[in-house]
């Protein structure tokens, strides 16, 4: 019977860190409480045994395909009647002249449109739901507040942040001096369970590295190339029982180098 | 911010997040045709507002959006379980004894969901008040931040740690209770 009201303020902190909402520093203060406190220890467990659970057993449920083509006519319809004509070039012609331009610009326009959004659908969904994930984390990561759960370019806060969040131990290296700066890392999930994501910087652009134990010879993905989805390039390769897929905004050139780092880098 | 450059249509953006989109949907209204409907209401409802969106954030966006058409539609059919938005919780419904707390039991809750049949926890998220539902649905489903959840679903951070915490609670409180 040791709960103390200390605890009861603990309970949200102890949430908050199982959330990943917490950084480093708090996470540290956290740990350190619980190693002396029984109660928040079972706290934490408990938590971290229910997210466990959750994730591993509950449905993400996604939209069926016939669902998908259903809706995507519905947009592509109601754009289409939405389309205001003055959006299109318009030329001074002479009246029964301009009615008729008019209206075959703007059919041609809907017509583009339609094929455009038919493309992305064909190219993205089914062949490859694993890179449109990646690709998807990437682009989430992107998002404000997203991109990090705990910010440090130092490889020795970034690793032992992952231990206890992860079953496994995510190779984490830092490339300043070759002009890649780790900025942090982050937890993710892929491929039905949990990943590291490390995220480097370079100039402007950042790269997602996400990180899982998997056997090269017992993968499903094909051999390493680079591959293009919504704009983002992607790589993937295997290392040290590793399986290690990085995406970026940057381009491939710029990339090939980064991979090459970690080629020549003893994990 | 990159994420989606000004040029990107919503047909895009609105299947980018279709997945995102009816998961909350089929958890919010726990049925997969009526799930359907909510989805199309919300992604035609977002096309009209479309060109207005600024933010960055068009997940949450379409996320926020989706979330209201579902409440919209529970109401309706009187199937919404309240809970009062801005009060403390109810002591009484949902206070858990001190001493289930301190419980040292042995079992960790893994282990005890394990022992039950498939689809034990679906059924016992289920059975949560919708706003708690949806808030732990949008944390360990669609792994947002408690910042775009308290967007999501237009609360305050503090209510986001607290329906979290009151959700799990009551899930971790229901796993040991019927384990006994």
């Amino acid at each position: 019977m040791n709960a103390t009201n200390q605890c009861a303020e603990m309970e949200l902190l102890i949430q908050a860190d199982i959330d990943g909402e917490l950084r480093a520093a708090e996470a540290v203060s956290i740990t350190a409480h619980r190693a002396t406190c029984a109660h928040c220890e079972q706290t934490y467990r408990q938590l971290m045994d229910l997210k466990q659970s959750l994730r591993n057993e509950l449905e993400r449920h996604t939209a069926s395909a016939d669902f998908r083509a259903l809706l995507q006519r519905k947009i592509a319809a109601e754009t289409k009647a939405a389309t205001p004509v003055k959006s299109n070039p318009v030329i001074k012609l002479p009246n029964k002249a301009n009615t008729w331009y008019k209206r075959s610009i703007s059919t041609f326009g809907a017509g583009a449109a339609l094929a455009a959004g038919l493309a992305f659908f064909i190219v993205s969904p089914a062949q490859e739901p694993l890179l449109d994930a990646v690709v998807a984390e990437h682009i989430r990561s992107l998002q404000p507040g997203h991109l990090l759960d705990v910010e440090s370019n130092d490889q020795h806060n970034v690793k032992p942040w992952f231990d206890g969040r992860l079953d496994f131990a995510p190779p984490v290296r830092n490339f300043s001096a070759q002009g890649f700066p780790l900025a942090g890392g982050r937890l993710d999930y892929l491929n039905g369970r949990e990943v590291a994501a490390l995220v480097y910087l370079r100039g402007k652009h950042s790269i997602n590295l996400f990180v899982w134990p998997e056997a090269a010879e017992k993968s499903t993905l094909s051999a390493s190339e680079f591959q293009v989805r919504n704009g983002y390039n992607s790589y993937r390769w295997h290392q040290s029982g590793m399986a290690m897929w990085i995406v970026s905004d940057l381009n491939q050139s710029e990339l090939s180098d980064f991979v090459k780092l970690w080629d020549s880098t003893k994990l | 911010m990159i994420e989606l450059g000004e040029s990107a249509s919503f047909e895009t953006v609105a299947l980018l997040h279709l997945d995102a989109a009816y998961n909350l949907a089929r958890w919010l209204m726990r049925d997969s045709s009526a799930a359907e409907d909510v989805v199309q209401e919300a992604m035609l409802r977002a096309l009209k507002y479309f060109s207005t969106f600024k933010g960055t954030n068009a997940r949450a966006w379409i996320l926020q959006i989706v979330r209201n058409v579902a409440y919209k539609n529970l109401r309706s059919t009187q199937e919404i379980k309240t809970v009062s938005i801005d009060s403390e919780p109810d002591e009484n419904a949902e206070s858990i004894p001190p001493e289930a707390l301190i419980d040292p039991s042995d079992d960790p809750i893994a282990t005890l969901i394990k022992q039950r049949e498939r689809g034990y926890l679906t059924a016992l998220l289920n059975r949560l008040p919708t706003d708690l539902r949806e808030c732990l649905v949008l944390r360990e489903l669609e792994d947002l931040s408690y910042n775009e959840i308290a967007e999501i679903a237009n609360i305050p951070l503090g209510t986001v740690m607290s329906r979290l915490w009151r959700a799990r609670r009551l899930l971790i409180e229901a796993v040991q209770q019927e384990a006994r």
